[in-house]
């Protein structure tokens, strides 16, 4: 069987991103899933779905490393999570929170704030590229100055869009990332986010949503995740 | 030497705490038990402390005084986590490391390198300070740690926000730390500020109830009250950073449910 696995090799190596690998995870003593195998390639918008309670964003959180893994590897562009220096990891497979954590400050500096980890020491905030990206979501340029703790949720959705973008991950994970907005600035930063993945080169995004118009008019893929049988 | 005090005396003050227990019941504050177990405890302790010390001031060897050191140190770290809400699995001998080490350097500079009593292990003065410095230490200890431990509970996803985007964990936490650290002295400085003024310090009392001079008591209580800020500081670092430790891991994760709420789902 050398013929097939060489080719997936070779395809592997080019363009898949992230690859999961018999990933197992429980809650207390409920086990939610295990032999979970997943691949997202370049140029792909993944959904994850499933009901509720199903551990969509216990996947995500493991993607991103917040979690630790219970069984299983995740592999990013071929060398597992467990090689990579975590901010490092973290900086190109980059997790949104479901809800935003309360900020302070003006939006603005609240968009500039990642750019002070060491991480990201060689990227610099460029108010101009944030203020555009705002404008792609319907937001005018008064909105930097605006107060951070007074944000609606769909105002911080927004501004938590933008600060990941801003940081140019690779892969971006987002946990009901526009669960909080108006089915016009959703539109909107679906347009946003495409486009951002398509200019590329190596970019992807996986999504949880529950809206299910949204999975099949977003979504290049769709990865059921269902609950392991007792 | 003071006047002498009968235990009909000590009877006679302690007839006082029926005020605290008048006062409990008339306002209802649900503290008679308290109030009553405080007292009697308190009474038994110092009793018990009084027997043992008039022991170990006789001897003339540093292990029994040490270990006595040491039982009081256990002591103080249970007392602290005892004031702690947030707890994690191994917070009582991170309690016990921050304030053994703290307390015990400090004591051991301020008997042998400052007050230079020889020899250092002099049970008459080793074992009040290294008293007063563990009772403060504990103090600051018990309060940063709970800050530290209800603040990562408070801000946790702002610190996970933090971590997702590459923030390293001390990246992530170390405003909390600080809060926690600062948190642990303000009780020491506070008490610094109006010292003399407002409060006159027990152990200062105490000397001038003995019979010293106001001028030796004031300067035995003022090198006292700076080993003790120096305690409560390294004592309160200490237990945060530990605590640090047990719930940012070395791969950046933040562990709140080692504090024994869910995490998230």
């Amino acid at each position: 069987m050398l013929g097939p696995d060489a080719v997936e090799q070779s395809v592997q190596a080019q363009d898949v991103l992230l690859s999961v690998r018999g990933l197992a995870r429980s809650v207390g003593s409920r086990r939610l899933w295990q032999g979970l195998d997943l691949e997202v390639r370049t140029g792909e918008r993944l959904a994850v779905s499933g009901p509720s309670g199903v551990g969509k964003s216990l996947l995500l959180r493991a993607l991103a490393g917040l979690d630790a893994l219970e069984g299983g590897e995740v592999w990013l562009r071929g060398k597992p999570q467990s090689e990579w220096p975590m901010p490092q990891f973290r900086a190109e497979v980059m997790y949104l929170l479901q809800r935003p954590a309360p900020a302070s400050g003006t939006v603005g500096g609240h968009l500039a704030e990642p750019f002070g980890f060491r991480i990201h020491a060689g990227k610099r905030y460029e108010p101009g590229e944030a203020a555009r990206l705002l404008h792609h979501l319907g937001r005018p340029p008064t909105f930097m100055d605006q107060d951070a703790a007074h944000l609606s949720g769909g105002e911080a959705q927004v501004v938590a869009l933008v600060r990941a973008l801003l940081l140019n991950p690779t892969v971006l994970l987002l946990d009901e990332a526009t669960s909080a907005l108006d089915a016009e600035t959703a539109e909107l930063a679906e347009t946003l986010l495409r486009t951002w993945v398509d200019a590329g080169p190596a970019r992807a995004l996986i999504f949880v949503s529950h809206d299910r118009t949204q999975q099949e008019r977003f979504a290049t893929r769709i990865q059921p995740l269902s609950g392991v049988t007792a | 030497m003071s006047v002498p005090i009968s235990l009909f005396q000590v009877a006679l003050a302690a007839a006082l705490i029926g005020l605290n227990i008048l006062l409990s019941w008339r306002l209802r504050l649900g503290l008679g038990r308290d109030i009553l177990i405080a007292g009697t405890r308190m009474t038994v302790q110092l009793l018990l402390v009084g027997l043992i010390l008039g022991w170990v001031f006789a001897l003339r060897s540093p292990w029994p005084i040490l270990s006595i050191g040491l039982v009081m140190t256990v002591l103080a770290a249970q007392a602290a986590v005892g004031r702690t809400r947030g707890r994690y699995p191994g917070i009582f001998l991170d309690a016990f490391a921050a304030i053994f080490g703290s307390s015990f350097i400090l004591t051991g500079l301020a008997l042998s390198g400052i007050l230079q009593i020889r020899p250092w292990f002099e049970a008459q003065y080793a074992v009040p300070i290294l008293g007063m410095v563990l009772g403060n230490t504990l103090t600051g200890v018990s309060l940063a740690q709970d800050r530290f431990t209800s603040d990562l509970s408070v801000s946790h996803s702002a610190i996970e926000e933090r971590l997702a985007l590459g923030a390293t964990r001390w990246e992530a936490a170390h405003t909390t730390v600080q809060t926690a650290v600062r948190t642990g002295m303000v009780p020491t400085l506070n008490s610094m500020a109006v010292m003399g003024l407002v409060s006159l310090p027990g152990m200062m009392t105490g000397q001038i109830l003995a019979g010293a001079s106001p001028g030796v008591a004031v300067r035995y209580q003022i090198v006292i009250m700076f080993v003790i800020a120096a305690s409560s500081a390294l004592g309160s670092l200490g237990a945060v950073l530990l605590a640090y430790r047990a719930l940012l891991d070395p791969r950046d994760r933040l562990q709140t449910e080692r504090l024994g709420g869910g995490g998230p789902r």
